[in-house]
């Protein structure tokens, strides 16, 4: 599906700019949005750097752990098959902290390391499992409770209460993220009795 | 207001501390460590550069061509018609797919309606509470070499729309 998504994107603008003239921009486009993309894998070494630097740290120190043992109950009931030991709990616990802090820099290592944790478990397998399909359910649907670049830009243009909108987001995001988990089972249990 | 400010500000330098002084504390080699999990870092970084790259141009190409603006304006009046304010469709089909461009397109919505407007605060809930699931899939699953992605990016994209139109019913129910 990834397949699909990734080349009919770029099939249909180019398609669409035969038509409409905007070829010198597509060309352009490609070029440019490549060396973004540079940009911004070299903007992503420090935060990876950095977080999993720190991250080894913790995790030598026992703070995951002691995050995880917090937890443990609705992580479990939320990954059924993750053991109940595992160190992929304390780093998808530190990956849903740091994004319902709004800290998405921090979050990206986190997650990374969760994912790699359960192909561990799944014994290094290149298919998505079940665990990792629900850690992705729950970070797309985004578990910010405080929205800090969109506070910054409200503040920005003079709101009279940027901080207004956090509750209406803490609403929108627990129904998207119970929303998730619910979408997320029900694809799982239809992909078992299919097999 | 300020309080949150202070939160976020001082957050990141506060659990900075809590792992280092426990480090101490348990006389860990916490530099020593540290080097070491950086180094994995600059290979994480490495190996998602090809993913990124390329669903980067992707997007660029169907952004630059008109394309995915063309989309939006045959498919808004549709939206409308189940009660989406118009201002707020694009943002809406971007989020998902471009994490900049939704940035861009958000604080554009706030510039010319006004932070405190319904479109504003609606915009502002709406990227607040969901994520660019693209992005994140391209990050995670190409940084650990996952191929088969199952049924995740439809578990993804679903979880998106739920979340939009949360937003703007709850936007509309509070501040409406």
């Amino acid at each position: 599906m990834v397949n699909l998504i990734w080349a009919a994107m770029a099939i249909i603008g180019i398609l669409y700019a035969m038509f409409n003239g905007t070829m010198d921009d597509v060309n352009k486009a490609i070029f440019t949005s490549a060396e973004d993309a540079v940009s911004l894998s070299i903007t992503l070494i420090s935060t990876l750097v950095f977080w999993l630097g720190m991250m080894r740290i913790a995790e030598k120190a026992g703070i995951l752990n002691g995050l995880a043992k917090l937890f443990r109950p609705i992580v479990l009931k939320i990954f059924p098959d993750i053991p109940s030991d595992h160190p992929a709990i304390g780093y998808i616990l530190s990956n849903f902290t740091a994004n319902m802090f709004g800290l998405g820099n921090a979050a990206t290592p986190m997650g990374i390391k969760a994912m790699e944790q359960m192909k561990e478990l799944s014994g290094g397998s290149d298919r998505a499992s079940r665990s990792m399909i629900t850690f992705l359910a729950m970070n797309t649907s985004s578990l910010t409770i405080i929205p800090t670049t969109v506070i910054a830009i409200r503040m920005q243009y003079d709101s009279m209460a940027p901080t207004e909108i956090v509750g209406t987001t803490i609403i929108a995001t627990v129904i998207s993220t119970i929303s998730a988990l619910i979408i997320d089972r029900i694809f799982y249990y239809r992909s078992i009795r299919r097999n | 207001m300020s309080f949150i400010t202070t939160v976020s500000a001082w957050l990141i330098p506060f659990i900075l501390l809590l792992i280092l002084l426990t480090a101490t504390w348990k006389k860990i080699p916490s530099y020593e460590l540290f080097v070491e999990g950086g180094k994995e870092g600059i290979k994480m970084a490495v190996s998602l550069l090809p993913f990124l790259v390329g669903m980067i141009v992707s997007i660029s190409i169907l952004r630059s061509s008109g394309a995915l603006e063309a989309f939006i304006e045959l498919i808004t009046p549709l939206l409308a018609l189940i009660g989406i304010p118009p201002d707020i469709i694009p943002l809406a089909l971007v989020r998902p797919i471009s994490g900049t461009a939704a940035l861009g397109m958000t604080t554009e919505l706030i510039s010319t309606h006004g932070p405190d407007s319904f479109i504003g605060r609606l915009a502002s809930t709406m990227q607040g509470s969901t994520d660019t699931t693209l992005y994140i899939l391209t990050v995670y699953f190409g940084a650990i070499g996952i191929r088969k992605m199952g049924y995740a990016l439809k578990v993804g994209l679903l979880a998106d729309l739920i979340g939009i139109l949360a937003s703007v019913v709850i936007v509309t129910l509070i501040f409406g």
